[in-house]
């Protein structure tokens, strides 16, 4: 597959790894946050930490859409579902993550809710006109990537003067939860640089991040998702950390500009505005960290047309997700790992998510590595 | 979830919408979220939509650096 093998080469992976080997001070810790899920997906799939020095320490952050999600919000999702003629269209990671009593929107399906997964908002749109007679609502979550596809469905909703199609808005902003982060200043957490998100900054542009950068003092370098370019991005980060270097760099030069997709961005102004605060898993409740449907489109807005009270929602108490997403913890650290928790019977979110740190570690680090882990907590 | 992939544009369908292919395998995609694309064109897809086009030689240029790592 073209532009994409040619960033999987192996042989240029080990220059690399010497490279940062040869970079890297001796005595100093490089705490390198990997904002994106997919990022800490390409780490572990490829085996990247074995080709680190030690005194590299990737920290895993919230960069995962589905992740992030509070239960409250499934349940909501899931309570829409069960709605009269509600036909809930939900993309596939949604599906199996648990909510309240660990019910999930497959549990509901089963129960007779019908839930319909798709991999367009389009395909919701689709449902909704060739069902004239049911309530098609689609349950949107996602960072600044997947917000304008969302947008431009509702556009086309406006334009083909859809009764029957509503949207459960969950999409969240990528920047603030960055500077969140950040402000949160805790022993747990010391973070010296960040790979920044590829797609995300498709969007936003790398622009976007600058204020962050400069206020923190911290080295952002946006990176694209093969194993090169992460490699690349954290030679980049090693060097900029050496030089005290502070500032955004680019290194997914191919595909993000400094002002990002302008027409995505019209589009998300057009239909969204921000909300006052949002919730977080693991974050907390953070301000203007998330849209919802403005005024001009509020027909389209699923939580209008099905105001539904959702009690106080239950985490699974052993669950570590929470701190995960905050790095503050490594999968590795959670007692329901791998033992009650699997992805065939995922306890939290980042178990089921493709892009969950849990999920990572679950399909790519070996049993080896995990006894390693434990052995050297003691 | 924002995971995306670089496909090429095999077909134009109308003003919004490309084939696009990617693995030997062919999708109609919305072109909606971008500017002047065309056959022969590899975009950024994600969601059914292309996000952006991936500026070749950016992507020729990085693979040299890759190389020059490499000697």
């Amino acid at each position: 597959m073209k532009y994409i093998n040619e960033f999987r080469d192996h042989t240029i992976a080990e220059a690399f790894a010497q490279e940062i080997a040869a970079q890297v001070l001796k005595n100093r810790l490089y705490h390198l946050m990997e904002f994106c899920g997919g990022h800490t997906h390409t780490i572990y799939r490829y085996g990247l930490p074995s080709l680190l020095p030690p005194n590299i320490k990737m920290v895993h952050g919230p960069g995962c859409p589905v992740c992030v999600l509070p239960i409250a919000r499934v349940d909501y999702a899931i309570a829409l579902a069960k709605q009269p003629k509600v036909i809930l269209s939900s993309y596939a990671d949604m599906l199996r993550v648990p909510g309240s009593h660990q019910q999930s929107l497959m549990h509901a399906k089963a129960q007779g809710a019908d839930v319909r997964m798709i991999y367009s908002v389009d395909d919701a749109l689709q449902i909704a006109l060739r069902s004239p007679d049911r309530e098609v609502v689609f349950f949107a979550i996602g960072f600044e990537t997947t917000t304008p596809p969302t947008a431009a469905a509702i556009l086309m909703a406006r334009q083909q003067k859809l009764k029957n199609f509503s949207v459960f808005c969950n999409h969240v902003l990528t920047p603030v939860a960055m500077r969140s982060l950040l402000s949160q200043t805790s022993d747990d957490i010391h973070l010296d640089g960040f790979i920044g998100p590829a797609h995300v900054s498709i969007i936003v542009g790398s622009q976007a991040y600058q204020s962050v950068a400069d206020d923190y003092s911290k080295p952002i370098v946006i990176s694209g998702f093969e194993p090169l370019d992460v490699l690349q991005s954290i030679l980049m980060l090693v060097k900029l950390i050496n030089e005290n270097k502070h500032g955004v760099y680019n290194q997914f030069t191919r595909a993000v500009s400094p002002q990002g997709n302008q027409k995505s961005q019209a589009m998300m102004q057009q239909v969204f505005e921000l909300r006052n605060q949002f919730e977080w898993r693991g974050l907390g409740w953070i301000a203007k960290s998330a849209l919802k449907i403005n005024a001009a489109y509020q027909n389209f807005d699923a939580e209008l047309r099905f105001p539904i009270t959702v009690n106080s929602s239950e985490e699974h108490r052993a669950c570590e997700c929470p701190a995960i997403l905050r790095g503050a913890k490594n999968p590795l650290d959670c007692k329901l790992f791998s033992v009650v928790c699997t992805p065939a019977n995922p306890l939290g979110a980042c178990m089921v998510s493709s892009e969950g740190a849990c999920a990572a570690y679950y399909s790519y680090v070996t049993n080896q590595k995990m006894k390693n882990h434990h052995e050297n907590k003691r | 979830m924002c995971l995306a992939m670089p496909a090429l544009i095999v077909e134009l369908i109308d003003n919004n919408r490309a084939v696009i292919e990617l693995g030997g395998v062919q999708k109609t995609i919305s072109t909606l979220l971008v500017n002047d694309v065309k056959v022969g064109d590899y975009v950024i897809i994600h969601v059914g939509y292309a996000l952006s086009k991936l500026d070749e030689l950016e992507a020729q240029k990085t693979l040299r650096l890759f190389e020059d790592i490499a000697k």
